[in-house]
This record gives structure tokens, sequence and C-alpha cells, in this order.
């Protein structure tokens, strides 16, 4: 598999706080990636490095490199706003806005131009479909989102995702906030979407990542401590730290 | 562990503690006092309107104020409150969305934006009479153009706008910070996340905001005695700036106190329903789409 992402000895500081410790990874194309560790670990932080939503936090600092698609995204010639809607995020709180369904999903496309309303009928409805809600929602769209279940939240907030055609879908905890049964949908969600998207997911669950991902990369203290096939590091991690952790004995 | 009483028929009957007494003592005295402060509120409004209300004719809305004889109305002033509010909102939700939209997503946070938001603040509750001198001392003083509507609005305009920046900042803030990342998250620019996410959301808040500002205005005397005058130029709809601008509020304080005519207490009793009750329009003619608008977006 080809890799999308590739991070090269990347440090980041929270002001004083040295977040990320000399991280080096690559991250192929249309497949899961999961980020494991205990809080605190540096792997939400380093899922927010990707489309660059820790600029927003004051005091923070990167050096080394982050390159997708072969382009640096941190160089001075990159557009933050077009790498974000390359670089999809779902949150771990469903965070739909306040308005109807639809607009929800056309708020990305018409923040990019698009006005026709037949386009954006079209763009509704295939992200819908594409996250698996078309069925439960065509009728009311015009309905609020706030009327939405919470697993059906979360569903509309991967439309609205996926609505401004992103090549890669991070998600942070998308399911922690959810019950088991909409965890599940989701989680076959993302199995689906992982042959048209590359998914890279923080999850504190360790039974999804065995359950959904290819790759699975363990944080602890900002560094990575092993990152290999998700089935090979469940069975057989080659860090005693790794082990310890999977087992259960801390964290 | 207290013992049960005797009266519980089961062993989840009623605790028979302090705790529960307090807190039905608690209970009445909330409703108890809600209920009077109601029933004040509604006295207040009864006794107010009961004099003017029923009096009300279009002649007195109308009509041109009288002198000497009875039978005066309260057109001009009641067309300058209007004209006096329109003007000042046309300056001060502009400028104050503004200053209240910098301070909440702009400011960095150092010193001097924190002391210029303990000065909003402390304009905010500056007596209004304190603005009217400034209006005298800018538009007469200085500017030399007298007692005008022009001057009336714009310093009603700046006893207004700490409070609208305020509350702006406040009603910016409160949005959950998860609505601005989805916003970010999906390439928008800050000015499409403000315009799309943040004022819509704000929405509520910010109109509450200028409701208050607007009912206050519209029954503001002191800033209006100094900077407009208690003349009106005596005819109906004078638009000219220049005229000078009494409003309703003044008039009333104008029959009253310095009035010969010998109905003054008549139409202060009605101008005193007409103010109430414009008062109660403003505040039921901003919230009106806001009702509906939140019909559409909550659950």
């Amino acid at each position: 598999m080809q890799a999308l992402i590739q991070i090269e000895k990347l440090n980041l500081f929270y002001g004083a706080f040295h977040a990320l410790k000399n991280v080096s990874l690559e991250i192929p194309q249309r497949a899961i990636t999961a980020f494991i560790g205990p809080s605190g670990c540096g792997k939400s932080t380093l899922l927010r490095t990707l489309n660059r939503m820790n600029d927003m936090i004051q005091g923070t600092r990167i050096e080394g490199k982050i390159e997708i698609g072969g382009t640096d995204i941190y160089s001075g010639d990159v557009h933050v706003e077009t790498l974000r809607k390359k670089v999809g995020m779902v949150f771990q709180q469903p965070n739909p806005f306040p308005k109807s369904i639809y607009d929800n999903v056309a708020y990305g496309p018409r923040l990019h131009g698009i006005r026709g309303k037949k386009q954006l009928d079209e763009i509704v409805e295939n992200s819908l479909k594409a996250a698996a809600l078309w069925d439960e929602v065509k009728d009311h769209l015009k309905r609020s989102a706030l009327s939405l279940s919470g697993g059906q939240q979360q569903r509309l907030c991967i439309a609205r995702a996926l609505a401004v055609e992103p090549d890669i879908l991070l998600m942070d905890e998308a399911t922690s906030a959810l019950d088991p049964i909409s965890t599940l949908k989701i989680e076959e969600l993302a199995q689906e979407l992982k042959d048209k998207y590359t998914i890279v997911m923080v999850t504190h669950n360790m039974h999804q990542a065995a359950r959904v991902s290819h790759q699975t990369v363990f944080f602890l203290n900002g560094e990575v401590v092993e990152y290999s096939d998700t089935e090979k590091l469940f069975s057989d991690p080659s860090d005693q730290r790794t082990e310890d952790y999977i087992s259960g004995r801390f964290g | 562990m207290s013992q049960p009483s005797k009266a519980a028929a089961n062993s989840f009957g009623k605790r028979n503690g302090r705790a529960a007494a307090l807190d039905r003592i608690f209970t009445g005295l909330v409703w108890g006092i809600g209920a009077l402060v109601i029933l004040f509120i509604c006295g207040l409004l009864f006794l107010l309107l009961k004099n003017g209300l029923p009096k009300l004719t279009w002649d007195f809305l109308y009509g041109l104020p009288s002198e000497i004889e009875e039978g005066g109305g309260i057109g001009p002033a009641l067309f300058n409150s209007f004209y006096l509010l329109f003007i000042s909102l046309v300056i001060s939700i502009p400028l104050g969305m503004a200053a209240g939209i910098y301070l909440a997503e702009f400011a960095p946070d150092n010193r001097l934006i924190g002391l210029i938001r303990i000065c909003v603040e402390g304009l905010s509750s500056v007596p209004s009479i304190i603005f009217g001198l400034f209006g005298i001392a800018l538009f007469v003083e200085m500017f030399q153009i007298g007692l005008t509507i022009l001057g009336g609005a714009v310093s009603l305009a700046f006893l207004n706008l700490p409070v609208l920046t305020r509350v702006t900042e406040e009603s910016i803030r409160s949005v959950p910070v998860e609505l601005k990342n989805a916003s970010f998250a999906l390439g928008s620019t800050h000015l499409q996340t403000i315009r799309r996410v943040l004022i819509p959301v704000a929405l509520s808040g910010i109109v509450t905001g200028i409701c208050l500002t607007a009912g206050r205005a519209f029954g503001e005397s002191a800033v209006i005695i100094l900077t407009a005058g208690v003349t009106t130029s005596g005819e109906m709809w004078d638009f000219n700036l220049f005229s000078p601008g009494e409003t309703l509020a003044v008039h009333l304080w104008y029959v009253q106190s310095e009035a010969i005519v010998p109905d003054a207490q008549e139409i202060a009793q009605k101008a005193t329903s007409v103010l109430i009750f414009v008062v109660l329009l403003i505040n039921l003619v901003f919230r009106v789409p806001l009702w509906f608008n939140s019909r559409k977006t909550k659950g």
C-alpha cells in the first residue's frame, strides 16, 4: 500500500510542554489507521496536526515535516482552508450545526462556492447515503439536525465531512460519546468508507482498534512506541510497554 | 440513617427529615415571591395604562401639541421618538456588533484589551446624563449646531454602544467551541465561520440586547433633553436632522413639570400608556422572528 501521509521527525510544543516527540510515521492510502494510547499521550494532538486544527491553539510550535500526497502541509503556500477541505474531521462529540439536516450537509459545499440547488441536492443525497443515514432522514431533510439521536447526529457529521469530498477522514474518538449499537454502525461505516477514503482514527477503545483498523500506532508520553499491522500489534507486540497497555496493566 | 416514620406505609415512604421540610419551605417561598413579583408588575402596568389607554385617540397620537389650550396631541414627539431611535440604532448596531465580534474573536489576550473590556463594562453602567453632557460638548459647543435630532441620535447611539458591544461579545463567546471547530474543520475562513455559524447561533442573545437598548433608548430622557431639546419643530413627518428633537419621554416630563396646558395630567397619562405600549411592541417585534427561527433550529 502506498503511503499518503508522511510524518518526519515531528515535534510539537504547547508553550513549554513537549507534546509530540520526534514522531515519524507513514500512513497508507485507503486504509484505516488507528492511534491508541492512554489519555494525554499525544494521539489526538497528532491527529489535529494533520488538518492543522492545532493552529488555533495559541502557543503551539511545530518542528519537523508532515507531507500529504507529497506536499508539506506546513509550508507557506498551503492554504489551510484548502487543506481542511481535503482532510475532513469528525469530532468526539457529535457537533451538528443548529440548522436543518440539509443545511448541515450543504454547509461545506456552500463554503467552497457551490450554489446550484440541483447540485447541492445531489451532494446532500450522496453524502447522506455514503454515511448510511439517507434512509432514516430522506423524508425530513428540513427538520433540525438537533432532533436526531446521538448516533444519527454523528453519522450526519460524517456526511457533512464527506460532502466536501475529502481524501482523508480524521476521526477523533468519534464513537466515545455513543451507545454500543450506534458505535457498531459507525464502525461498519468506516469499513465501507475505507475503500474510497484514507481514515485515521483516534480511539480509547482498544477493541475498536483491533476490530476496525489495518494499522495501529501505540503512543505513550508523546512518542510512538510501536507501529505495525493491527493483527500483529495486538497478538504479538514487540515492545513490553505495548503489551502492558493492551493487556490492561495501565492506561 | 434516621428511623422511618410511623406514617410510612412502606420502606420507601416519605423522608421525615429537616432537609425535606426545608425543601418544601424553600419551594413555597420561591413560588410565593415569584407570584408576588408578577402580581406587582401586572398591577403596575394596569395602574399606568388604565387612565391613559381607554382615552387614546388617533387625534392625540397624530395631533400637534398645544402650548396653552387643551386637546394637544403628541404627534411630532412620537415621530421623533421613532426617528431618533431608528437613527441611533442604525449607528450603534453595526458599530457595537463589530466591536463585540472583535473582542470575542480577534482581540489578543493582553492587558490593553483587558483594560478596554473594563472600560466598555464601565461605560455601559454610566448614568445616561453623562452621555448627554458629552453630547452637549460635542454638538452644541464644538460643532455649534444647537439642539438637534442628529445630536440626540448620535448621543443615544453612544449610550447604547457599550451595552451592545458587551452583549455581542458575550453572545458570540457563548457559542459552543465545538460548532466553531466543526466549521473550521470543513475549510471555512474566519469570516465564513462568523457569518454562518457564530452570528446565527448568537443572534438570540444579540437581539435580546438590541431589544433592551432599544427600549431604554425609546424611554430615555436625560440625553435627549440635553442634546435634542424639549421642543419639536411643530410639524409632522419632519425628517430634517437639524430640527429640535423632543421625544415622547421628554414630552412626558415636560408636560408634567413645565407645561401650562390645563389637561397636562391627562396628556401625561395618555403619553405614559403610549410609551409603555410601544416599548412592549418593540420587544414583540424583535422577538417574533426569533421564535420562528428557534422553532426551525431546535429539536
